[in-house]
């Protein structure tokens, strides 16, 4: 596989068409957006708990490349059913691997994930992969009190 | 040179000039380049490189302080190529000439020291809606300090101005227009010679941004009887670090110095400093010589090729561009002004503009894709980003039809 194939695997491309938990959230307020100057790509990130806070059920409404339309899909399909906990350790597993400050084999452990093992090759694009992660680390902060 | 001595053959003419820039020989991913991301920067010529290493390896020294023979020749170096940005632009005296590193130093000069020393609150600065953040910010920092007002005048549907509109919407305290001669994002030619005269009628100034219409048509300073006019060596085919500033003599004698060092004093105490003449009083510290001796180069190459073959042929490259790109299913193009510079920008259906661009550099082809430093034009035209593909006279029309062709290739791949 070329480098260029390795960043746009047929997953990445597939989940770019075909965004999973893709929604409109205008009921999220504008100062959550995430934006990346660079590019004009902006997300929003929307997670709620369950009734006893455990689990975390997830969305996002977000414009931008295949890469980070990819990354908040298969996100969504990560974080789905996790606790905040766990989402939280995830997503700056994530981002430490893409960024290169764990090694980046730590995706193979991730799932679907790994796909994004090929970005790390492009540093134009880790931003790419990683705004729609940044954007949840944002959202798992601001959870009401008592959840964790 | 390989210089087409006033040939204006067709595409052989791009290809024999093709042999004077040696970049161009390079493949990426196996595939020739094909380089059209000139508005950004353009590529340099063998005679430009050659000028600076020859700079270095036989004459490098500090300038306007030593006796010995090296700095002599470096000093005359200097000046030799700040006499030729003169005559290149049809400025009257040397003493107009401001070497800085680019249109953004240039810029922020004027804000900073013209600006900042004649502006009061309440006073305006007028920009159109097209400008690069480059003419933006300076003007935004001034607002911040003396209290002025930076006015925006809105694009027309085509991406051109409406003088008229500008006429009509005038503001009587306005001071200075400052406005791109050329968009780095339409394409379009702003007619600013219309302008600087609507601008003087009403009694203010005009800075013309010449980035990027320097390196595809002649520019006269005279002729457009623009008060200041700044622009980059970088994309004129020289070196980048080095730009130009010219300003009429009377009004760079009024301004104060906007920094302070080596070189721009005449004397310096504790208790008083006094100033160096022009243009050396805008040039504080040792500046980039070597740079002004490629510009110098960089200009002694474009007027060696002369401007009517060199507009012929970007004028029939550009006609390529826009039948091909115009037949790429789904493609939109922003910026219909019949007059333009080869500079196109689009967006390839909901394809996002990063990932066009990574699709053609696997095929060799180098665009831009991002908000090209003009994101209120990018809100103006309700996108976040576009593909650029901008030309230059050594661009070839199998280069066009090969973008073409990636970008119907890309469409599919994306789809």
């Amino acid at each position: 596989m070329s480098d260029f194939e390795e960043l746009y695997q047929e997953i990445i491309l597939e989940h770019n068409r075909f965004p999973r938990g893709a929604a409109i959230l205008d009921h999220v307020p504008e100062s959550a957006r995430l934006e990346n100057p660079t590019c004009g790509d902006s997300i929003k990130v929307e997670v709620s708990p369950s009734p006893d806070g455990s689990s975390l059920s997830i969305r996002f409404e977000s414009r931008g490349c295949a890469i980070s339309r990819a990354s908040a899909s298969l996100m969504t399909q990560a974080v789905e059913g996790l606790g905040p906990r766990e989402a939280r350790a995830l997503a700056l597993s994530f981002i430490d691997a893409l960024r290169g400050e764990a090694p980046l084999e730590k995706l193979d452990a991730m799932g679907d994930l790994v796909a994004f093992k090929g970005t790390a090759k492009f540093p134009a694009r880790v931003k790419c992969a990683t705004l729609a992660w940044h954007a949840l680390l944002e959202a798992l902060a601001v959870l009401p009190d008592g959840v964790e | 040179m390989g210089l087409a001595a006033g040939g204006l053959g067709r595409s052989s003419y791009g290809e024999r000039l093709r042999g004077d820039f040696p970049i161009l020989e390079r493949t990426v991913h196996g595939q020739s380049l094909a380089y059209l991301d000139n508005a950004a920067t353009s590529q340099k010529p063998d005679s430009v490189i050659e000028a600076m290493s020859r700079f270095y390896s036989a004459s490098n020294a500090n300038i306007h302080r030593s006796v010995h023979t090296l700095g002599e020749e470096a000093t005359a170096a200097y000046e030799e190529a700040r006499g030729k940005v003169r005559r290149f632009i049809g400025a009257r005296k040397d003493s107009e000439i401001v070497f800085t590193r680019g249109t953004t130093e240039s810029i922020n000069l004027v804000a900073s020291s013209w600006g900042g020393s004649r502006l009061r609150g309440g006073d305006a600065i007028l920009l159109t809606e097209m400008e690069h953040h480059s003419d933006i910010v300076p003007w935004q920092l001034l607002a911040a300090r003396v209290g002025c007002r930076v006015l925006v005048s809105k694009i027309e549907r085509d991406g051109s101005l409406d003088l008229s509109r500008i006429e009509a919407e005038w503001d009587s305290r306005t001071r200075l227009v400052a406005v791109a001669q050329a968009s780095n994002v339409l394409g379009t030619v702003n007619d600013v010679k219309a302008l600087a005269a609507l601008a003087h009628r009403r009694g203010a100034l005009i800075l013309v941004d010449a980035a990027q219409s320097v390196p595809h048509f002649r520019v006269d300073v005279g002729d457009l009887d623009c008060d200041f006019l700044a622009f980059s060596g970088h994309k004129a085919y020289g070196p980048m670090g080095i730009g130009v500033l010219y300003g009429r003599e009377p009004l760079l004698e009024e301004m104060p110095p906007w920094m302070g060092g080596g070189d721009m004093i005449r004397s310096v105490s504790f208790e008083l400093s006094t100033w160096n003449d022009l243009p050396w009083k805008f040039e504080a510290g040792t500046p980039n010589v070597a740079g002004a001796i490629g510009l110098g180069s960089a200009l002694d190459y474009l007027e060696a090729l002369g401007w009517d073959a060199l507009v012929s042929r970007e004028s029939a490259l550009s006609a390529h561009a826009l039948d091909r790109l115009s037949a790429v299913e789904g493609l939109v193009l922003y910026g219909s002004s019949p007059r333009r510079c080869p500079v196109f920008s689009f967006n390839l259906g909901s394809v996002h503009a990063h990932d066009v661009a990574q699709y053609l550099d696997r095929q060799g082809i180098a665009v831009r894709a991002g908000h090209h430093c003009a994101q209120p034009l990018m809100r103006a035209l309700a996108i976040p980003a576009a593909v650029r593909a901008s030309l230059a006279f050594y661009n070839t029309e199998a280069e066009i039809d090969r973008l073409a062709a990636a970008l119907v290739g890309a469409a599919r791949f994306y789809a």
